[in-house]
């Protein structure tokens, strides 16, 4: 850009300016819903990312309780598949699970532990693989099936890649979001552009006579559209907090048990103070190009 | 002697001028001011003056002709060229034309900042004109408190303040009485003498009698030099060359 971004100077009437209430406004407004959008996406990257972690690698072999004649054979049915397990190549690691364990999981489910002391819980087996991929599991469903009446595989990647999509479906929609968000700050800029210029026409008008480059008038839109634009916006960071907090605590309370804590860390509460930042430079860079464009076609 | 080294200011060739599709309000204007000359703008109210002058600082492009700013055809100079003809020329608008939010120190200042002065020499500069025009107390004040005098010496101090090559004044002494008129002349004979192309339109007979510059009569269109003026010409070359065409026989004036 061959001007300097920095100007104190403003040669155009300030009270006649109705963009210097508009536009602060407008961008508060945008900036309110971008920091969502962004505070979403960013708080489900982190969940799906933690969702990954934890369940790579990782299977559970589930054998179903046997019908009354055989319950006793249920330990030996454990025992049968944790050797046919620690046999396989590339699993690590395969430990039964407690039965006082699985009851504790499904307590959310099916309530307190008195009454699912008479059901028949499956016994569960914790398996963990060496890597992800290192166990051919459709061969180790079929051998497992084979020796041991009732055992399946529990691979997680089927529910979690369901609700990986579902993730992945949101933060789309949150980055088109954003997305929108963008074009519609680089309109409103040029609207309210415009209509700065004809509102100071005369004056611009004097300003080309006496020998103004479009620069100098450009710089003086652009670094107004700069200063609105950081007034709006973290006028609107600051009414999204609140908003924020509250979707935090709500999602707490809802779904502490299902859904893993939905949470941000300090990299990305810089990434929202900064986006007001963003949508500034987006403000004066388009203001700035709309005065050089506009002008061009003048005299 | 002009910065392009070309021997005119400003030149016209067959110039006419209309708005929209109304009639020509200047036809075949042919002339060319020379370095350093000094000359009266005549002619009747709506005889075009104010037109004239809006065509020499690139206020208006003319229907048809050629015009030249120190050596420029402006059918051909790029846009982007354009401010630095303008900042060669000062301009005292009849209306005035000053931005009423900024002070009047502001106005003065407004050619030197557009065209990236110091902010040191902004200040001294201005304020000492603004004081030569009698204006030292109305230095922070915004036009609309200004009396149309005042305003008017506001509008010829930025006009000058940048000491520009060509100096157009449009009724610069319409609206203050005799001894400021007096008074703002001297500083075009000033600037004048230190090579400053001016061109003055006015309807103050008493002025021009006065000064005895060349007089460039706009009627009916046609811009002449007035018979009787030539010898006021300071140098041995005509000041201006007046060719009408193809309405009777060429006269060079
Ligand atoms: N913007 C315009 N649109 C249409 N016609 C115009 C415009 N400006 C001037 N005219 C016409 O052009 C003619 C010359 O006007 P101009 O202002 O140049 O006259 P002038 O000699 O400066 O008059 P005065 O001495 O009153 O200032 C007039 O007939 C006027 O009506
Ligand atoms: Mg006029």
């Amino acid at each position: 850009m061959p001007f300097s971004l920095f100007t104190r100077r403003y040669d155009f009437a300030n009270d006649r300016d109705a963009l210097r209430h508009f536009l602060p406004w407008l961008i508060a407004f945008m900036v309110y819903l971008a920091v969502l959008a962004l505070a979403g996406v960013l708080a489900l990257n982190e969940t799906a990312g933690r969702w990954n972690r934890g369940v790579a690698g990782t299977l559970t072999v589930q054998i179903l309780a046997g019908p009354d004649a055989i319950q006793g054979n249920d330990e030996a049915r454990v025992k049968a598949a944790l050797g046919i397990l620690r046999a396989t190549p590339g699993i690590v690691r395969a430990e039964a699970i407690a039965d006082s364990a699985t009851a504790a999981l499904l307590e959310p489910w099916l309530g307190g532990a008195g009454a699912i002391a008479d059901l028949p819980l499956p016994k569960l087996i914790d398996v963990e693989m060496a890597s992800e991929g290192s166990v051919d599991l459709q061969a180790l469903s079929r051998r497992l099936t084979a020796a041991v009446p009732g055992a399946s595989i529990d691979d997680h990647r089927i529910w979690l890649e369901r609700l990986l999509r579902l993730i992945g479906t949101v933060k789309a929609i949150a980055l088109a979001v954003l997305a929108l968000i963008g074009i519609a700050t680089v309109g409103t800029v040029i609207f309210t552009t415009r209509t700065g210029l004809a509102i100071h026409r005369e004056a611009i008008e004097v300003l080309h006579l006496i020998g103004a480059q479009d620069t100098y008038i450009a710089r003086q839109f652009a670094h107004r559209a700069l200063m609105l634009g950081l007034k709006g916006g973290y006028a609107g960071l600051v009414l999204a907090l609140p908003t924020l907090l509250m979707a935090g605590i709500f999602a707490h309370y809802l779904g502490a048990s299902v859904l893993p804590q939905l949470s941000l860390g300090p990299a990305h509460w810089m990434a929202l103070a900064i986006l007001p930042i963003g949508v500034a430079l987006i403000a004066m860079a388009t203001a700035g190009v709309t005065v050089m464009r506009t002008l061009a076609r003048l005299l | 002697m002009s910065t392009d080294g070309t021997d005119h200011v400003v030149r016209f060739e067959n110039v006419g001028l209309r708005y929209g599709l109304g009639p020509e309000v200047l036809q075949d204007v042919t002339f060319e001011l020379r370095p350093g000359g000094f000359y009266f703008l005549l002619g009747d109210s709506g005889a075009g003056k104010s037109s004239l002058l809006k065509l020499i600082y690139l206020a208006l492009k003319p229907s048809r002709g050629l015009i030249s700013l120190f050596g420029h055809d402006i059918a051909i100079t790029p846009r982007r060229q354009l401010p630095e003809l303008r900042r060669r020329i000062g301009v005292v608008f009849q209306e005035f034309r000053l931005l009423n939010h900024l002070s009047a120190f502001d106005n003065v200042a407004l050619p030197l900042r557009v065209a990236g002065g110091r902010e040191s020499e902004i200040q001294r500069n201005v304020d000492e004109l603004l004081q030569w025009v009698g204006l030292k107390d109305q230095i922070k004040a915004r036009p609309p408190t200004l009396s149309g005098g005042q305003q008017q010496r506001v509008a010829i101090a930025r006009a000058v303040i940048a000491r520009p090559k060509l100096l157009l004044a449009d009724e610069p002494t319409g609206n203050v009485d005799d001894r400021m008129a007096l008074r703002l002349m001297h500083l075009f004979e000033e600037l004048n003498k230190l090579g400053t192309t001016i061109v003055i339109a006015t309807h103050n007979q008493s002025l021009v009698n006065r000064f005895g510059h060349p007089r460039l009569r706009l009627a009916d269109g046609s811009l002449t030099l007035e018979p009787g003026t030539e010898t006021a010409w300071p140098r041995e070359a005509p000041p201006l060359r007046s060719v009408s065409h193809g309405r009777g026989p060429r006269n060079a004036l």
